[in-house]
């Protein structure tokens, strides 16, 4: 992309030159020369760039100043450690094992280890990269792309710790591994640069949550994570974002499939102040299937953009993107369908959907599809929808006794169900059906009140 | 006091008056059916009296059980017993019929304080229901009327109102686009609820409906205006004769001389 080329306006705040030459001094696996190498790389990009700004076309809609003119510092510094009862609540029932992670650091003592099958391996990537360098070399900064995300370069240059998921050939895992990802309110406002590296191997299968919370306070997440998903592999992956009304989440995932892997991302951004979705599956390998699957929900002044870059570069691949918005208030969303279809990739089969209710005058969405096909024998798809809640729909449940903000929640819930739909069932979905249920009540509920009071309003 | 009282009921929509002046009404236990060109104001009867509130009552006073009902909302109007089986049932993409129907009972049993619908009864009626109007359980799981055939939307119609049991329900052009098999089926699904607690209005352009159910009265709607009423005889007559002279001869006749007030225009 030639956008990057644009000087950026905004400056890189001194703050993280200072941060990083502080990390490269006492960060975890800091005699790596590989590992050194690769945050140096990272800083060098990210010092180049700078903070993407709206005339960058990969940002158009989303202006991250409130980011680029905030002193973040490191939140790995003088950190407090919440109390376990503080986080039970943000548990999933039914997992594995959730590894705690507060402000992007392992914390051993609030996670829950639970017994894993045999072949499987969860920890944390600053204990990994002590104990077992070889097998986070291969794989860690090999897929993402510093050069085209500014955020992507500024977490390399900071990588220190987050999960590390290694599945061995054949092992299959029932129960989801939950990454429970904290942010503590700091006296200053903190950022953490979880880096997480997720390698199924051959034929193995697993479900792995990323859950992100936050117990208060100005934060920025930036997070990255790189999800190999070997041959014959079967992995979901689900992104939950559910920080609070002052949080900054950036995040990518960056998928790479082997032949015939079979990959589902389901993403829920139903939190945050400004949050960034990257996901960027590259189909790799002949046969592979990929599902990009993602509800937003925003009110207030929630911005909650979505960016899909999917990336056909073998034949007889699928790849199928479904995104439901729901915007109240003044809230703001996007939706960014990005597919490239390579030259090789004959016989792709890409669709995409985008589908979003706006439910005030005030709420925005913008959705773009953009197709990039350089094979000729492929089939690809596309299509947005924006709407309100429909009135006939509104009144035929009324007319059988279901009062207004009922029938509205009712009427949301379906259209969110759509995704939730097209989750397994299990822990993970069940997880994420209660989320959705809790805060969709809540959005509805100010938006039924709302309603009332403008109709009688109009009656006086 | 009768079930439903109209009195001089004007409604616009969109600036147009659509309907202008109708008077009727009608007694529990009393079948009338409305029959009428298209455009009179049928559906926009039925809608209003349903509480649809992108209708303009511009004029005139509705009595439900002796109560406002144009002061009512529509899931009001529903919690004291109105029903209105939709000429065009709405699809619901995303909402099971089992879900929504248990929704509407229970939203039913609370406004009136009853206890929640246990699900092991609730079934059960259900499937009782489902049988006498010859429609598959599959019908249960899907979305409510997504993609059911014209026919399947109409017994599904039907089949809510079994399961509300009103005190009055509206069928708009319930036997529209039915065949006969259908038809009858339906009219089953109907006369199986006619009791004396009970009144049906039927909107319908057909006499053929009438043979199956057959009212105590029919009123002719024509330009906004109830210009005729009389018995079952008088959907016959329309039959043979269309509507363009029946306003003229425009005393309404009660077929039953059983002693309640008049009903039909006043
Ligand atoms: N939303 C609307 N805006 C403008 N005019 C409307 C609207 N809805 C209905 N009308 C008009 O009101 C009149 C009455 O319509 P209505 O649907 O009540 O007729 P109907 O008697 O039920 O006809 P049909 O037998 O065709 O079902 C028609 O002229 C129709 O065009
Ligand atoms: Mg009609």
């Amino acid at each position: 992309m030639g956008a990057s080329n644009v000087a950026s306006a905004m400056q890189t705040p001194e703050a993280y030159a200072e941060a990083f030459s502080g990390l490269e001094k006492e960060a975890a696996g800091r005699e790596l020369a590989w590992l050194r190498n690769l945050r140096e790389k990272g800083f060098a990009r990210f010092s180049e760039v700078g903070f993407p700004t709206l005339r960058d076309e990969d940002w158009r809609f989303t202006n991250v100043a409130p980011i680029a003119q905030t002193p973040f510092r490191l939140a790995r510094n003088g950190r407090g450690v919440p109390a376990s009862g503080e986080i039970a609540r943000f548990f999933m029932r039914g997992a594995a094992c959730t590894l705690v992670f507060v402000d992007g650091r392992f914390a051993r003592g609030l996670s829950a280890a639970g017994t894993l099958a045999r072949g499987v391996t969860a920890a944390s990537l600053a204990e990994a990269l002590a104990k077992n360098p070889e097998a986070i070399e291969p794989h860690l900064g090999r897929y993402l792309n510093i050069e085209r995300d500014a955020f992507c370069a500024l977490n390399t240059a900071f990588i220190e710790d987050g999960a590390y998921i290694h599945l061995a050939k054949n092992v299959v895992l029932e129960a989801p591994i939950q990454l429970l990802f904290v942010s503590t309110p700091r006296d200053f406002p903190a950022v953490s640069h979880p880096r997480n590296l997720i390698v199924a191997e051959e034929s193995s299968q697993a479900t792995i949550v990323e859950d992100y919370v936050s117990l208060g306070g100005k934060a920025l997440c930036n997070t990255a994570t790189e999800l190999v998903a070997g041959d014959n592999s079967a992995v979901a992956h689900v992104m939950i974002e559910r920080e609070d009304a002052e949080a900054f989440n950036i995040s990518t995932l960056r998928i790479q499939q082997g032949r015939a892997a079979d990959v589902a991302s389901h993403s829920v951004l139903i939190g945050g102040a400004l949050v960034r979705n990257n996901v960027h599956p590259v189909l790799g390998g002949e046969g592979g299937e990929c599902l990009l699957n993602g509800l937003f929900v925003g009110g207030d002044r929630q911005h909650l953009d979505n960016y899909m870059l999917v990336e056909h570069a073998s034949p007889h691949c699928g790849s199928r993107q479904f995104y439901n918005g729901i915007l109240a208030g003044h809230a703001h969303g996007v939706f960014h369908g990005r597919i490239i279809v390579h030259k090789d990739a004959q016989k792709t089969d890409a669709k995409q959907t985008n589908r979003n209710l706006l439910l005030s005058d005030t709420a925005q969405i913008d959705t773009k599809p953009q197709l990039e096909i350089y094979a000729d024998d492929v089939k690809c798809t596309h299509g947005a929808t924006i709407g309100q809640i429909e009135e006939g729909a509104l009144f035929y449940l009324r007319s059988r006794g279901i009062d207004e903000a009922s029938a509205r929640r009712l009427l949301l819930m379906a259209f969110a169900n759509e995704c939730l739909d097209r989750m397994k069932e299990g822990p993970a979905r069940t997880h994420v059906e209660r989320l959705i249920h809790e805060y969709v009540a809540g959005v509805t509920g100010v938006i039924a009140s709302e309603a009332s009071q403008a109709a009688v309003g109009e009656r006086s | 006091m009768s079930l439903l009282e109209i009195k001089n009921l004007h409604v616009r929509v969109d600036g147009n008056e659509i309907l202008k002046g109708v008077n009727l009404r009608l007694n529990a236990g009393e079948v009338h059916s409305i029959m009428g060109p298209n455009g009179s104001g049928k559906s926009t009867l039925a809608q209003v009296l349903a509480r649809r509130e992108s209708y303009e009552v511009s004029g005139g006073e509705v009595l439900f059980n002796g109560k406002d009902l144009l002061a009512m909302k529509p899931e009001e109007a529903a919690c004291e017993g109105l029903f209105l089986a939709f000429q065009y049932p709405v699809e619901i993409p995303g909402v099971s019929n089992a879900y929504f129907l248990r929704s509407a009972v229970n939203a039913i049993h609370k406004y009136r304080g009853e206890d929640e619908v246990d699900a092991m009864d609730f079934l059960p009626k259900l499937r009782k229901e489902m049988k006498l109007l010859e429609m598959d359980e599959k019908f249960l799981n899907r979305s409510v009327n997504e993609a059911f055939s014209g026919g399947e939307k109409k017994r599904n119609e039907i089949l809510q109102m079994a399961a509300l049991a009103p005190k009055l329900a509206i069928l708009d052009e319930t036997d529209s686009g039915l065949d006969i098999d259908a038809l009858k089926v339906v009219a089953k699904g109907v006369n199986a609820m006619r009791s004396p607690e009970r009144a049906f209005l039927v909107i319908t352009h057909y006499q053929r409906l009438l043979n199956y159910i057959v009212p105590d009265y029919v009123h002719v709607l024509v330009d906004g205006r109830i210009v005729r009423s009389g018995g079952p005889e008088l959907a016959l007559q329309l039959e043979e004769s269309g509507y363009a002279n029946v306003g003229t001869a425009s005393t309404p006749t009660r077929k039953n001389a059983s002693g309640t007030p008049a009903a039909g225009a006043v």
